[in-house]
């Protein structure tokens, strides 16, 4: 069945029905995980900011929540195949005789480094801030990208 | 520690909603963690809901219960598989009764970088009335 819509279906691309399958195994290890953990518990790596990482066939997107924070107020580096983000975040000074109802909202200093699975392209990594999310695109290197590779006849 | 020295920040994973309020749209909702402070003439409200854009927060003052709604796009691409995924994205939705009375016509909000700013400004303390009483 699987290999039939494999070939009948056009837009299906070589590698799509198995890349498939393994987003959604993943997603059942995260949501596994996640049970395990209660859903409530300690995130994969427990380190500010969590981050997303999301790819296409070109890039790997990392994304983070970072309400208040400015691009310019981030550190970002790329070396290889890691991304380094740190920063700090401060929450505006308020008036001294403010009197505080709720004090939910934290403050300080965050470094965080994630391993890709891949080499990425350093000299085209762009991050951009935008409603409090940080977004990363880090373009894979050439070596890193999948190639379809024709069979010549002979 | 001293004051001036910052501590580090702890990753904590967003708090879903419990609400008895039921939910008419799909899909995960989150409570905004938030700063309230009162001055004499007016009461703040800070509340970080990143991914929220103005024109998509929505704020009702009601009978005294102050509502925020916060919706969220999500921000991957159609053809964009998961990698990791360490939090989740959805709306976010936190209520709250105020004690004081507001003015309402003078509330004002700011959206910035995922942080609203509200400023809910208190009704100038009237000036005090005698009642007579009449016998």
């Amino acid at each position: 069945m699987l290999l039939r819509r494999a070939s009948d279906g056009p837009m299906w691309g070589w590698r799509s029905p198995f890349a498939e399958l393994e987003r959604m195994r993943r997603q059942m290890d995260w949501l596994s995980s996640g049970l395990s953990r209660g859903l409530v518990g300690e995130s994969a790596a427990g380190v500010f900011p969590m981050m997303n990482v999301t790819e296409d066939k070109e890039a790997y997107f990392v994304r983070a929540e970072l309400p208040g924070l400015k691009a310019d107020e981030l550190d970002i580096s790329v070396t290889g195949d890691t991304l380094s983000i740190s920063g700090e975040r401060k929450l505006s000074v308020e008036d001294e005789k403010a009197q505080y109802h709720r004090r939910e909202r934290d403050a300080g200093r965050f470094s965080r480094i994630v391993s890709l699975p891949a080499q990425i392209n350093t000299d085209k990594v762009e991050a951009r801030c935008a409603d409090g999310i940080l977004t990363v695109t880090l373009p894979k290197a050439e070596s890193a990208k999948p190639r379809q590779i024709v069979a010549k006849s002979s | 520690m001293t004051d001036s020295e910052s501590k580090a920040l702890q990753a904590k994973e967003k708090a879903e909603v419990t609400t008895p309020a039921e939910l008419t749209r799909p899909g995960l909702v989150f409570t905004p963690a938030v700063d309230i402070f009162e001055t004499d003439s007016e009461i703040t409200l800070l509340a970080d809901m990143p991914g929220v854009k103005a024109g998509e927060l929505n704020i009702d003052l009601h009978k005294n219960v102050l509502t925020l709604e916060g919706d969220v796009q999500a921000p991957e691409g159609a053809d964009e598989a998961d990698v990791i995924r360490e939090y989740r994205t959805g709306k976010y939705y936190r209520q709250f009764t105020l004690s004081q009375i507001i003015d309402q016509e003078k509330i004002n909000a700011e959206m910035k970088d995922g942080v609203l700013r509200l400023s809910l400004p208190k009704v100038k303390a009237a000036t005090p009335r005698r009642i007579a009483v009449q016998s």
